[in-house]
């Protein structure tokens, strides 16, 4: 039966060399590939932490209130005033059902239809806002805590823009779901005291005697 | 300087080098002692350590001798705060630059980084007051111009309309000309490149204040009056242990965080993140990532003090 | 050497001797020096916070007047050019009062120092060996080896001539001469440096001038001997000493060429200031036309100015430099200008406005000012009683027991028979 069963040997052989061949190539190829170009967002969530997103008290999950969908089109709303009445980014052209989207209210909506959780929204900024986006992820936007070498925390866009009011004016801390994060505020921030004048300092035990 | 070293080594035995003189009779070391001597029993009245008037320079003491100094300061801490603190001596890591960067098109001067960093130095708060950062308010349309602007503006909100805000801070330049006039070499320039003071050198002569183009150096006028409840315990020798009066002080980059890997306090607490720091040499760091892509420049180039400290325009 | 001894104790003697004026001066000084005991007790206690110093304006009121006395201090040179290196005469006989003030000075200049100094306490640091001294690189350091220099040589040089003329020897020129010699460059170069000290400072733009070292030069030369020019109308009245009118208007006519050299110097600089117009001239202004509502310099500017110029006339006009109530007035003027042209004048508007143009508006506390008397009575009271041991051995009164009776001594140990 020997004769019958080496030429079976001799075709799979090969064969299996081959693909092991080609598993151990592909395996070394992906390695040094994995190292060279990592999606950002990749590197960024393997080594950062986040501040989780400035929720206000009982908005978040939405679909507990949005549960029945009826109307897509651009109105008047009848809550969520907060959001309405301060609402300028951009207001003559967009509108909220450009961002959230209107299946499920939990989470984002981008251009091409694809869907961000809140955790993500800085992909959904990055549309429009490129240069800023790439500015952030290399670290050189917004505030970071933490190590100059090693682990750092970032914080979310929506940390210090309010995404229906954009343009910066102050912030300041908050705790979501037991969390601290950063919200942004509709006040600029007011400045701490400014530092006494030349003329003021005396040495507090004896202030009265020195002095012109 | 072999007088010195044999000081040390017998101080470090537990030998009391004016009770038996110096092993090594050279002539320096007699001198030393015996003029040392004198003075000191003149200033032992007044109540000037021993054990500190003798000691060499930082740079030259032993790793024997620097333990003892790193827990004399520890010590002389728990009778002025009743606290227990702890001060190291980290050296500079190889292969770091630190390299700060400050972006003007972002801060709104809301003074959090002035403060943060006097709770972080161990800085006296009040009468006397030290701030190792000042925010000078300037306005747009006459740019960076020293002589208009304004250090202790008031306001209920930031920025004001039509101002922007200029942080200044130790630049730790490369070409250092505080460190070149000090008289007594108090002052130096480390490998990662603080200029770094030992507050048990300065001689308080200020030239230093002087030289400085930042005006970043601050004088110890008074007693600081740090209360005990506010001291920061973890202590560098050249950073943020507190001082006595009579001596020169500045930014040091935090050099008790940022020689263990973190981030200076203000830049921590600047709430719209105009404040970058990291090491220059690595390439992938926020700092190279700012200088290689933004317009960046340097406070009063013209001096030729080469800063580590960069201020750039993000937008 | 019993010499030595007898000589000391016959210095203590000419110290304790004097007329009611002598005595009513030292009390006067004692009085000074004690008011600026207490004041130093003070800032000793709380720091420098007790003076008006701040981070803004971190030198001023001692630094300015270590500066105007070290120009005092370079003045002896003033005498000793014309005596030694040109030979005249009249003047050989009183070179020595003229480093009799620069001791002074120079001990006055080191209490500057020491009183503004954080931490006088750590005075060891800048020595060599004690401490590491920034050598060569920091101007504080060769101005502290200059100014102990040029003390130690004026003080070997006056020891040496007054022991030996005490005792009617005459002096070996081999050991005296080339001192005397040396104490020129080494008088030179204390101001030089301390001119250094300030021009180096890039961030100072009103000091970072290359006119700044020769300015000082010029108005050193005017302010010290206007000092020694009544003086010595003092001790030709009190002790007989007979110095000859020449040798004053000879001190007054120099003084007057190196006031020139000053105005001229002081118009090169506002040219450069006011023509050029850059932000530099903020300091410049500060100075003579005040900025904003900030003014406190300005009078003491033009009235310093106005002296200088005064003075300048009555020196060079022959008529008024001999008339010695003109002279005097001039001497009085001259000081006075120089004063505040090198202290204050000088060192204030090189730090108003500061690095970050802020403009404090500084003037000297009671405290600085009780130390400020304190160290001039100091540098008084030394000057006194030196002078005082000093002119009895040149006059011949004071001498070596065993050479009483001995003959006056021959030229050059002392005074030009006449």
């Amino acid at each position: 039966m020997r004769q019958k069963a080496t030429p079976l040997r001799q075709m799979v052989t090969p064969f299996l060399v081959v693909c092991v061949a080609t598993l151990i190539a592909t395996a070394a190829r992906a390695s040094p590939s994995m190292k060279h170009a990592p999606p950002a967002e990749k590197t960024k969530e393997e080594l950062f932490e986040a501040r989780p997103p400035p929720f206000s008290d009982g908005i978040f999950p939405c679909m507990d209130c949005h549960k029945d969908q009826k109307d897509r089109n651009r109105r008047e709303l009848g809550f969520h005033d907060e959001q309405q009445s301060v609402f300028d980014h951009d207001a003559e052209h967009r509108w909220c059902l450009d961002c959230h989207d209107y299946e499920n209210r939990n989470v984002l909506r981008l251009a091409s239809g694809a869907t961000v959780p809140f955790t993500e929204s800085y992909r959904l900024c990055g549309q429009c806002h490129g240069d800023k986006f790439r500015d952030w992820k290399a670290g050189i936007h917004g505030k970071r805590v933490g190590n100059w070498d090693g682990a750092k925390t970032y914080l979310l866009c929506v940390s210090c823009h309010n995404p229906h009011s954009p343009s910066f004016k102050g912030v300041k801390e908050i705790v979501v779901d037991g969390k601290v994060t950063i919200a942004p505020t509709l006040q600029k921030l007011k400045p701490e005291p400014r530092p006494h004048r030349p003329e003021e300092m005396r040495d507090g035990k004896r202030a009265q005697e020195f002095g012109r | 300087m072999s007088a010195r070293k044999g000081l040390n080594v017998l101080q470090g035995a537990g030998v009391d080098p004016l009770g038996d003189g110096p092993a090594d009779a050279s002539r320096r070391a007699f001198m030393r002692t015996a003029a040392a001597g004198a003075a000191v029993s003149a200033l032992a009245g007044c109540g000037v350590d021993l054990g500190e008037f003798l000691r060499g320079h930082f740079k030259e003491l032993s790793k024997d001798d620097l333990a003892k100094v790193l827990a004399k300061v520890e010590k002389r801490n728990k009778e002025r705060f009743g606290r227990d603190t702890k001060v190291t001596a980290e050296g500079p890591r190889p292969g770091v630059e630190f390299g700060y960067g400050l972006d003007i098109s972002r801060c709104v001067g809301c003074r959090r980084c002035v403060y943060a960093c006097v709770k972080e130095n161990n800085q006296s708060p009040e009468q006397p007051q030290i701030h190792l950062i000042r925010v000078l308010e300037m306005d747009k349309e006459q740019g960076v111009d020293l002589a208009h602007s304004e250090l202790y503006y008031d306001a209920d909100a930031v920025p004001r309309p039509g101002k922007f805000y200029f942080p200044v801070q130790c630049q730790q330049c490369r070409n250092p000309p505080c460190v070149k006039t000090c008289p007594t070499q108090a002052t130096w320039k480390e490998r990662d490149g603080i200029v770094v003071i030992d507050y048990d050198w300065c001689i308080g002569c200020r030239c230093c204040m002087s030289a400085c183009p930042y005006g970043a150096r601050h004088f110890n006028w008074g007693d600081p009056k740090l209360p005990a409840e506010e001291l920061n315990p973890n202590q560098h020798y050249l950073g943020n242990r507190p001082r006595p009066k009579g001596v020169v002080e500045k930014c040091t980059f935090c050099i008790q965080r940022t020689r263990n890997g973190r981030y200076p306090a203000c830049v921590e607490i600047c709430p719209v993140g105009a404040r970058k720091f990291g090491n220059l040499l690595d390439p992938e760091s926020e700092i190279r990532k700012v200088m290689e892509t933004k317009r960046v420049f340097v406070f009063k180039e013209e001096l030729a003090t080469h800063p580590q400290f960069y201020y750039f325009y993000a937008t | 050497m019993s010499g030595v001894l007898e000589f000391l104790k016959g210095c203590v003697r000419q110290v304790l001797a004097g007329g009611k004026g002598y005595k009513a001066w030292v009390a006067f000084l004692l009085v000074t020096i004690a008011i600026g005991g207490i004041a130093y007790a003070q800032q000793i206690r709380y720091g420098l916070i007790a003076t008006n110093m701040r981070d803004q304006v971190s030198w001023a009121f001692y630094v300015g007047n270590f500066t105007f006395l070290v120009g005092v201090a370079a003045a002896a040179v003033l005498l000793v050019i014309p005596a030694y290196v040109y030979q005249w005469k009249p003047l050989k006989e009183v070179v020595v009062l003229g480093e009799l003030l620069a001791i002074s000075a120079l001990i006055m200049c080191l209490l500057f120092i020491l009183v503004d100094m954080g931490r006088p306490d750590r005075f060891l640091h800048i020595m060599p060996l004690f401490g590491t001294p920034n050598w060569p690189r920091s101007l504080l350091t060769w101005d502290a080896l200059v100014l102990n220099g040029y003390l130690a040589v004026n003080l070997i040089l006056v020891s040496y001539l007054l022991f030996k003329t005490y005792r009617g020897e005459h002096y070996d020129k081999r050991i005296f001469l080339p001192l005397v010699l040396l104490s020129i460059p080494v008088s030179i170069s204390t101001h030089t440096v301390t001119a250094f000290l300030y021009n180096g400072m890039a961030a100072r733009p009103y000091w970072n001038a290359s006119i700044l070292a020769p300015r000082f030069i010029a108005s050193a030369f005017c302010s010290g001997p206007a000092v020694m020019i009544i003086l010595f109308q003092v001790l030709r009245k009190t002790n007989e000493l007979p110095i000859k009118d020449e040798a004053i208007w000879k001190i007054a006519e120099l003084m007057a060429y190196a006031m020139f050299l000053n105005l001229f110097l002081l118009g090169a600089e506002l040219f450069k200031e006011y023509y050029s117009a850059t932000e530099h001239l903020l300091y410049t202004q500060y100075l003579w036309t005040g900025i904003g509502e900030h003014r406190t310099l300005v009078p003491w500017a033009w009235f310093s100015l106005f002296s200088s110029i005064v003075a300048f006339v009555l020196f060079l006009i022959p008529a008024t430099r001999r008339n010695f109530f003109t002279l005097n007035l001039g001497c009085l003027l001259i000081w006075a200008g120089c004063y505040i042209e090198k202290g204050m004048g000088l060192i204030i508007p090189g730090m108003t406005p500061d690095t970050l143009g802020e403009i404090y508006e500084y003037k000297p506390s009671a405290t600085e000012w009780g130390i400020a008397a304190g160290v001039f009575g100091i540098g008084f009271l030394i000057f006194t009683l030196l002078v005082k041991i000093a002119v009895p051995i040149l006059v011949g009164t004071f001498r070596a027991p065993e050479r009483t009776g001995a003959s006056a001594p021959a030229t050059g140990a002392g005074l030009a028979t006449h």
